[in-house]
């Protein structure tokens, strides 16, 4: 008994049960094409099964996966080390509102783009003409949104590396300061790592 | 210098270098799909059920026998029933298309793994993934087209998103028997309080893990763990909350900016419909004077609207609840359907045939169950709000059952056959 069931492992790479498991998936699933087939539909069936697994991971994945690669390679300064970097880093600034954007096309473009328009009026009544407006007033939104909250970081962590480059070449007037009551400073250090909830990283937060 | 770069680089990207790629982070996704999935499936399933396909011509799709062993007669209590289930079907499903993409993104790189196929065992299972990827892309694909009447796929609509989903659901029990171990083993790998509190500048690669999920050689985060999950559910809760006012009605219609029955019907000012009276050709004769209603029982009444008008009225608040998932509550005038099968003869109905003055399409008639015909609340109702019925809305009578199906509630009523019970 052990000895077939370890040439029956050998031979086939897992346990019977996953075999009699996997068996017992296919047969269900055949059953419910079987269903698709009596109703003379499992070509366009089939199609779109196919369609859907290409269109996703041959089509939209790469396509996907390289816009971001473009994006962030476009972005001036993106590569460079982050201690070096003035900025805080742009790239989610854009990726974010743009995902989001995409997202709700790919979801409503039959009435943003008026593709479904004629049936969707005979349906409901209703014109698809709003939702393109609607589409862009989104985007346009939720770009502004995250360019506000960009310019709100930088401003947030722009006042150490101005400082640190200045630190060197006058260090006479950082002695002068370091010799200032203390609370400013603190309340600076305090806004800045408000942030992150984390002290941050050189350049970062 | 530049040109070697842009070399390195291209070659960074067919190596699948992304550092958040891991199986905790799979997990995550994996678990929230889990429970997800499965609130899908049985919404899904329980739509199919609330249609009564055991009724003589309610059945939309053909065959497939076994697949249908669990059902019950539709029941009318509670009367928002249905209009949850949907909702929720129609509302979850696109706040899980996010997560569906991200987890999907999450392991694309193991399709092109090498070698592809290690053994007769690893080979059968990379083929099941046929049905649970095929089947969730394909069951998200249609029903996201189907709420926006946009009919291209060459099929039924109703055929191919109650098999796609068996296909689906056989897929999803052996993913899931099969990885559920792995699935516990990566949640515990890390702590997601920990995550949550790890900013980009400490977001490390994890640990190398037996599926091969992490990058070989991961590259420096440009985005934090915390983030790209916050991004997740933040594109989840915008889809959700961008369409789920078409399902809670009233003021919150106005929310939902892209849901087919959102704010574009709440600008319109009336309650919403699913078939225009214009789209089915509906004439002034049809609906005017010459209009009859007949009842077909142990003997046949032919009434008028007015008729109809002055038989004992009674009004109910029921919900108007659409597969597509928008719904509405208003109040509605009419006759009980039990007292129209009492001036039919039939004292104890046992089902009806409602049949619309609409020749073709689906959805021209309606078989109800003796549950429904029964329920006081059941009506041929006339009016709507305190007003004639639009005809849009059915005029001059239409059907109303609580917790069923909208396309139950046949408008243009111009004939009940009722049947006794056995």
């Amino acid at each position: 008994m052990n000895a077939a069931a370890r040439l029956f492992r050998r031979w086939y790479g897992a346990r019977p049960w996953h075999l009699l498991a996997q068996v017992a998936a296919f047969g269900l699933a055949g059953y419910a094409v079987g269903a698709v087939a009596d109703a003379g539909q499992w070509r366009g069936f089939a199609l779109w099964f196919t369609v859907a697994i290409v269109g996703h991971d041959l089509v939209l994945f790469p396509l996907y996966s390289l816009a971001d690669l473009a994006l962030s390679r476009l972005l001036p300064g993106s590569s460079w080390p982050a201690a070096l970097r003035s900025r805080p880093p742009l790239i989610n600034y854009i990726r974010v509102p743009a995902a989001f954007s995409l997202l709700l096309l790919l979801v409503w473009f039959p009435l943003i783009l008026g593709l479904s328009a004629g049936p969707y009026h005979r349906a409901s009544g209703l014109a698809a003409a709003p939702y393109l407006r609607r589409w862009l007033a989104v985007v346009g939104v939720m770009f502004a949104v995250s360019a506000a909250c960009y310019a709100l970081r930088w401003r947030r962590m722009s006042p150490r590396p101005r400082r640190r480059v200045r630190a060197g070449p006058r260090r006479a007037r950082v002695r002068w300061r370091s010799r200032l009551p203390r609370p400013p400073r603190q309340a600076r250090r305090s806004r800045r790592t408000a942030c992150a909830g984390n002290p941050p990283p050189p350049g970062r937060c | 210098m530049v040109r070697r770069s842009l070399i390195r680089d291209r070659s960074a990207a067919i190596t699948w270098r992304s550092p958040l790629r891991g199986q905790w982070l799979t997990s995550v996704l994996g678990l929230v799909l889990l429970a997800g999935l499965t609130v899908m499936a049985v919404t899904g399933l329980l739509s199919y059920a609330a249609y009564d396909p055991r009724l003589p011509g309610n059945d939309r799709t053909t065959g497939g026998g076994l697949l249908k062993f669990y059902l019950f007669s539709w029941p009318t209590h509670p009367l928002w029933l249905y209009r949850l289930t949907e909702g929720i079907h129609v509302t979850l499903g696109l706040a899980l298309l996010p997560v569906l993409l991200v987890k999907l993104w999450s392991v694309l790189p193991r399709l092109f793994a090498r070698p592809a196929v290690r053994s007769a065992a690893h080979a059968v299972e990379r083929l099941s993934l046929v049905m649970i990827v095929g089947g969730a892309l394909f069951e998200f694909a249609t029903g996201i087209l189907d709420i926006q009447n946009f009919y291209v796929f060459p099929f039924s609509f109703y055929t191919g998103h109650l098999y796609g989903a068996w296909v689906f659901i056989a897929g999803f029990v052996i993913h899931v028997a099969l990885k559920f171990p792995r699935m516990l083993a990566g949640l515990r790998s890390r702590s997601l309080r920990q995550e949550l509190h790890t900013p980009l500048g400490q977001t490390r690669p994890e640990a190398p893990d037996p599926a091969g999920l992490r990058a070989p050689a991961p590259a420096a985060p440009t985005i934090s763990r915390r983030g790209l999950l916050a991004a997740t559910g933040g594109a989840s809760l915008t889809l959700a909350a961008l369409a789920v006012g078409q399902s809670v009605g009233g003021w919150a219609r106005r929310t939902a900016l892209f849901a087919p029955r959102g704010l574009s019907a709440a600008e319109h000012g009336t309650w919403p419909v699913n078939r225009t009276a214009a789209s089915i050709g509906l004439a002034d004769e049809d609906v005017g004077g010459a209009y009859r209603l007949v009842l077909i029982g142990r003997r046949t009444v032919t009434l008028t609207r007015d008729q109809v008008l002055a038989l004992p009225q009674r009004a109910a608040t029921l919900p108007i609840a659409c597969v597509e998932g928008w719904s509405f509550a208003a109040r509605w005038t009419g006759v009980p359907l039990a007292d129209l099968a009492r001036l039919a003869g039939v004292g104890q109905p046992g089902g009806a045939l409602v049949e619309s003055i609409q020749r073709e399409g689906s959805f021209r008639a309606a078989a109800l169950s003796a549950a429904q015909v029964n329920d006081p609340r059941s009506l041929l109702a006339l009016r709507v709000g305190g007003a004639d019925l639009s005809r849009d809305h059915g005029y001059p009578a239409r059907t109303i059952i609580p917790a069923a199906p909208g396309v139950h509630n046949t408008k243009w009523v111009n004939r009940i056959t009722f049947t006794e019970r056995a």
